[in-house]
């Protein structure tokens, strides 16, 4: 029988090591073609016609003047007069034509009148959304009011988390061509399985006709799961022109169409006991995902609070509509929430640490490991010997301070099926639909393939990024690396038991007592009897190996989890004449099971460290109201954080048998919870009062500043 | 022009840039377009011995001049130090910015040979990364400084 | 970007004799940092664009100690920054340079096209007019987002701030600027060089649509120390919230006169006469410097979200007056 569990640390040839990329070379030199430099035969370049206006209903269409235009091959309306568009940037019509600025040459000559409808694009005062808001039925859990009435000390703040947008590096989009009836579809997308099945039942194909094809995507983050307006619109439309189309979306509609993580605003109280005891929450939320509203993030955060009362208010707006961000909704209830527990440790005149550990009881299951981690977070960061009261006292005007913060996810495996062949030359390939975001699911699935077949990793040929493999989840959730690690494990495994069937007789050996190791098959513990791999294959014949592994697999084990803990601390300076935060230190500590790549993992926690630094720092969609329009759907505005703006950044990786016991589980996605809610609580400690709003941008440092009682 | 040392013969529209010339005309894809406002630094190339955003020049400007791309900085299949340094520091995830921010570190290290890590954080504000490579950056930068100096013959 | 017709004039006549009379027809390209992108979002829709880069007197950096410095248009920022020179007499120079801190701006972008380079208002970018104006000639500036707008100047109708990094400093510093048109040559004063527009039509500068900049002539300091301090929010390339150029003459550590301009906080380049006068005759201390500050903004009306902006230009100038201080002349 094959053995699908995982090799035990002692055994490990690759499995946790730090092993670099596969396709970095292919990165670093400029040869690694994404969706965005690929060019098919006679493709043509479509533009899209996009509405100015936030809310609207289209009056007429005329696009005459541009099916007259020089390259012009095909013009479509895409929404008829009639259609109500939702928020400003959305596509009305499309056309195409042999260069991409005779593209842009003609959308610029499509006119189109608009009946324009009132919007709304701003929800910070709830008080004027009027009918938008969407108030949820209230949660109560245990007994709030007297839970409050008996608190010692109750803490209250209103907090602010804004929209933002993912910003994806490679816009939207895709290249759709026609071979006859069957369509060949290149997207820039998170889910090569996936997407295809949207252009089936839009098109009205058989999903046999549409074959997906991506090598690399430059981001998603969460916004690149469907085919979209964009996808299916460029398939009829290259179908009209009977030419290949490829339409990327432009910066500007990239940001103001292709992403958003919905904002959230919170009055939070908290009660609790002299003592530090967490007793009640209390929280009015509100947030805008766009014309869906918004859901209530999952508050009160980790902690699970004796007793709770809930309210929420969806509001609908026209500012585009959200999509899944990295780690959807985590990171504004963690925000929300460890803000409010660092200001009541604040009233308490506590250390927000001791308050964590005080109450570590109320993080449920895992809450030996958030201690764990808080307090090696802690030893990293020098926590005893830095921290202070709210508020540094120091002379000067660079205020230093503390923050804290802890999340959780869930990052189970994804279904996945995965193809090993071997070949009689020896050359092993895994295949599967699956895609490498720059995770690193290349590396991880060859590394897991290697170690298997005791190959190196040099040895094995990943197949990704075609449908025309079997078929593997789209990577959300943090759910790939389980998915794809399980497998190919179980593929790699089988496709092994093959080959011992076939050599046993040569070594003399049962079949059940050989292993693979070092490039060679032999019995084991004796490796007197052992041929090379490659002999073992050219025993094959001519006909290879094929097993295919799947994930589930309930017959053949448990190779992932999930439920990640996970802590970060932050060390802020802000200048308290300009409200400037500079980013010190960040120390990341996270556990993830059982690890594939120590080095894409670290690189996973760092990118996520990075990414919260712009989101808690600097990335706001800034709406206006007058003209519903995205004021900042470009790169100089939309701020980014450069190379000299992220601090000192550790990442301390939970490893151990009590992590490999768990498996592998997603990471992708916890370690970018944190930082906005650690950042903020640096910057409260080190200033003495809340910013209550992300970014923290000067102004509103300036301004939390002043109303605290003057500048320094 | 000259890219990478071999002469190109284009002829295009003014309102192309080189940006889209090498893209769309040359497929020479490695520089990357992202903001096409000269922020971002994803289409960084080498223009006439300088550092230059090839989205907000136009191909005419270009007309006789010397370009070295991304794809020109290996020699014969071997990838340069600051290559090496992306691979081997994990200086990259999606990689779409990663060409662009090659190319700035090949400009950055041929001014700046011994950086310190200050030098790296305030000469390289011109590339913007949204996976959050900069960690990778910052060390395969100074790494590569260190092979440059210390290995020559190594490459 | 739409179609346009291009040209490459090797000389300054050639030049200018292709601009017309119509602000927009014509557009002048040196770096092309700016206009690319206006071109690009459809701000700007010229028909014809003129390269001037071939133009060989346009280049290149002199300085004579009795003269002072003469800047070709078509230096770089970088050029301008690694210039001795420059460091060691117009560190105010080098240091708003170095504020723009991305390279590849550096390497491509001219001072003549820091200087002509159009206002960041992000709803001029938008498509609603220099003026930032709905269609009814409404303002969106002031109920709309402001936080980047004007501060000092802002009496509208532009509230808008002015984007160049050089011009504070080349005010202080006394600089011109030399203009070249169908008549030949004409010098005006850098701080007449900007002015405020009234109508949407208008430009942000005194050039005549027929004319080009083709030099900065910036003359001896005679010893005064000088700076520039900018607030920028990130390390990485980032448009500063407010900045202050400085030139002091000095007499030991006091003051006996200044120049003091404010950037990024009005639509023209700010020089704030109420400060010079409050710092000459004082003797340069923190609290000078800060009391300074405090001086060069009282003329300032917040509109509803940059109130901030005041005490950002406030530290600006006390920084750029102790960066003056403590750094040679």
């Amino acid at each position: 029988m094959a053995e699908y569990n995982w090799p035990e640390a002692s055994k490990r040839s690759l499995i946790g090591k730090r092993i670099s990329r596969l396709d970095g070379p292919e990165k670093v030199s400029g040869k690694a073609k994404y969706t965005y430099d690929l060019k098919r035969p006679g493709m043509l370049y479509g533009k899209m016609v996009r509405c100015p206006h936030a809310h609207a209903k289209v009056s007429s269409i005329d696009t005459s003047a541009a099916e007259k235009m020089p390259g012009v091959k095909a013009v479509k309306i895409i929404q008829d007069p009639g259609s109500e568009i939702q928020w400003a940037g959305d596509g009305v019509v499309v056309v195409a034509a042999t260069e991409e600025h005779l593209a842009e040459d003609a959308a610029r000559a499509v006119k189109v009148t608009y009946e324009v409808l009132p919007h709304l694009v701003r929800e910070e005062d709830l008080s004027k959304a009027g009918d938008r808001a969407k108030p949820a039925a209230e949660k109560v859990a245990g007994d709030p009011t007297k839970a409050f009435s008996e608190a010692e000390v109750v803490s209250e703040g209103t907090y602010s988390i804004a929209v933002i947008t993912h910003c994806c590096l490679e816009s939207h989009g895709q290249i759709t061509e026609w071979e006859g009836d069957k369509l060949n579809v290149f997207p820039s997308t998170q889910a090569v399985t996936g997407i295809g099945g949207e252009f089936v039942k839009a098109l009205g194909i058989p999903a046999t006709n549409v074959r997906v094809r991506m090598n690399h995507v430059g981001g998603g983050f969460g916004s690149k799961f469907n085919a979209d307006r964009w996808g299916i619109e460029g398939a009829r439309l290259a179908k009209l022109a009977g030419q290949p189309v490829k339409i990327m979306l432009e910066r500007d509609a990239e940001l103001m169409v292709a992403g958003g993580r919905p904002s959230s605003f919170a009055k939070i109280k908290m009660g609790a006991k002299k003592d530090g005891t967490i007793t009640a929450w209390e929280s009015n939320s509100w947030g805008t995902g766009g014309p869906g509203g918004a859901g209530m993030p999952p508050l009160p955060y980790v902690w699970q609070i004796p007793n709770q009362r809930m309210n929420h208010t969806g509001v609908a707006t026209n500012i585009g509509p959200a999509r899944a961000w990295r780690a959807p909704n985590h990171p504004q209830a963690c925000f929300l929430t460890m803000s409010a527990i660092e200001d009541l440790a604040a009233a308490l005149k506590m250390d927000p640490l001791e308050i964590c550990l005080k109450n570590i009881s109320l993080l449920g299951p895992r809450a030996s490991l958030y201690q764990e981690e808080l307090l090696k977070g802690a030893e990293i960061i020098e926590w005893k010997r830095k921290w202070h009261l709210r508020g540094d006292t120091t002379a000067g005007h660079i205020k230093r301070g503390l923050g804290l913060s802890m999340h959780t996810w869930g990052g189970a495996p994804h279904n996945s099926e995965c193809r090993v062949t071997i070949n009689p030359d020896g050359s092993v390939s895994a295949e599967l639909a699956s895609q490498d975001l720059g995770t690193g699911t290349r590396t991880v699935i060859a590394i897991v393939a290697a170690e298997t077949l005791g190959l190196p990793i040099e040895a094995i040929k990943v197949n990704i990024g075609d449908s025309a493999y079997p078929p593997s989840g789209g990577s959300g959730g943090s759910t790939t690396v389980g998915g794809v690690s399980s497998s190919t494990r179980r593929a790699a495994a089988d496709a092994l038991d093959e080959i011992f069937k076939v050599v046993a007789p040569a070594l003399n050996a049962d079949p059940a007592n050989l292993e693979a190791a070092g490039s060679k098959i032999q019995v084991k513990g004796d490796a007197s009897k052992s041929m090379t791999w490659q002999q073992a294959c050219s025993r094959l014949g001519v006909k290879p190996i094929r097993a295919n592994g799947k994930q589930p697999d309930p017959a053949k084990g448990s190779l992932a989890s999930s439920g990640v803990a996970g802590i970060q601390m932050a060390e802020v300076t802000v200048d308290t004449e300009t409200g400037i935060v500079k980013i010190e230190k960040l120390v990341s500590v996270q556990d993830m099971g059982l690890i594939i790549d120590a080095k894409t993992a670290e690189s996973q926690i760092y990118g996520a460290l990075i990414m919260g630094v712009c989101y808690a720092l600097y990335e706001e969609k800034i709406m206006d109201q007058a003209t519903g329009r995205m004021l900042n759907p470009n790169m100089e505005f939309y701020k980014l954080a450069g190379i000299g703006d992220i601090g000192t950044l550790v990442v301390h990786l939970m490893t151990g048998q009590e992590q490999d016991a768990r498996g592998v589980i997603g990471l992708g996605e916890p370690p970018v919870v944190s930082p906005g809610a650690a950042i903020s609580n640096a910057v409260a400690n080190a200033i003495g009062v809340r910013v209550p709003s992300l970014p923290i941008t000067p102004d509103r440092v300036l301004t939390a500043m002043e109303k605290k009682g003057g500048l320094t | 022009m000259r890219i990478n040392g071999t002469r190109q013969n284009l002829s295009v529209e003014p309102r192309v840039t080189l940006l889209d010339a090498l893209r769309n005309y040359l497929d020479y894809t490695g520089a990357k377009k992202v903001c096409d406002r000269a922020t971002c630094g994803s289409c960084t190339v080498i223009l006439g011995g300088k550092m230059v955003y090839s989205c907000s020049v136009l191909a005419i400007e270009a007309q006789g001049k010397d370009i070295t791309t991304v794809e020109g900085l290996s020699t014969n299949g071997k990838l340069a130090p600051i290559q090496a340094a992306f691979v081997e520091n994990d200086a990259q995830q999606c990689g779409f910015c990663t060409p662009g921010f090659v190319v700035a570190c090949k400009a950055f290290l041929d001014k700046h040979p011994s950086p310190t890590l200050a030098d790296v954080e305030k000469g390289l504000g011109g590339n913007l990364c949204r996976c959050g490579t900069y960690a990778g950056v910052r060390q395969a930068v100074l790494a590569a400084a260190n092979t440059m100096r210390g290995g020559q013959k190594n490459g | 970007m739409r179609a346009f017709e291009y040209a490459s004039p090797t000389t300054k006549e050639q030049a200018v004799a292709l601009l017309n009379n119509q602000w927009g027809e014509t557009e002048v390209l040196a770096g092309g940092m700016d206009l690319l992108s206006l071109m690009k979002d459809d701000v700007t829709r010229p028909g014809r664009v003129i390269n001037i880069k071939e133009i060989k007197e346009l280049h290149g950096l002199q300085y004579s100690p009795s003269t002072g410095l003469r800047i070709g248009a078509l230096v770089t920022l970088q050029e301008l920054l690694e210039n001795e020179t420059v460091r060691k007499e117009y560190p105010s120079l080098a240091q708003a340079a170095e504020g723009v801190t991305s390279p590849q701006i550096r390497d491509l972008g001219t001072v003549g096209g820091d200087l002509c380079q159009r206002p960041r208002c992000w709803y001029f970018r938008g498509g609603f007019g220099l003026l930032a104006q709905d269609s009814s000639g409404k303002s969106l500036v002031l109920e709309g987002e402001n936080k980047y707008h004007a501060i000092l100047g802002n009496s509208g109708p532009a509230y808008f701030v002015n984007p160049s990094s050089l011009a504070p400093a080349l005010i202080a510093l006394g600089a011109k600027i030399r203009l070249f048109g169908p008549k030949g040559a004409r010098d005006v004063a850098a701080g007449q060089f900007f002015v405020t527009p009234k109508t949407n039509q208008e430009r942000e500068y005194a050039l005549k649509t027929n004319e080009i900049v083709t030099e900065l002539l910036v003359p001896p300091t005679g010893g005064a120390r000088n700076a520039t301090y900018e607030v920028r929010q990130k390390e990485a390339l980032d448009w500063p919230l407010a900045a202050a150029a400085v030139s002091l003459k000095m007499s030991g550590k006091n003051v006996t006169s200044a120049r003091i301009v404010l950037g990024h906080v009005a639509p023209v380049p700010w020089p704030v006469p109420d400060a010079e006068k409050f710092l000459a005759g004082k003797t340069v201390s923190e609290q000078v410097a800060q009391d300074t500050g405090g001086a060069a903004v009282t003329g300032a009306k917040r509109l509803s979200q940059n109130g901030y902006k005041v005490q950002l230009a406030r530290v600006a100038v006390k920084r750029a007056i102790l960066r003056a201080a403590e750094g040679g002349a």
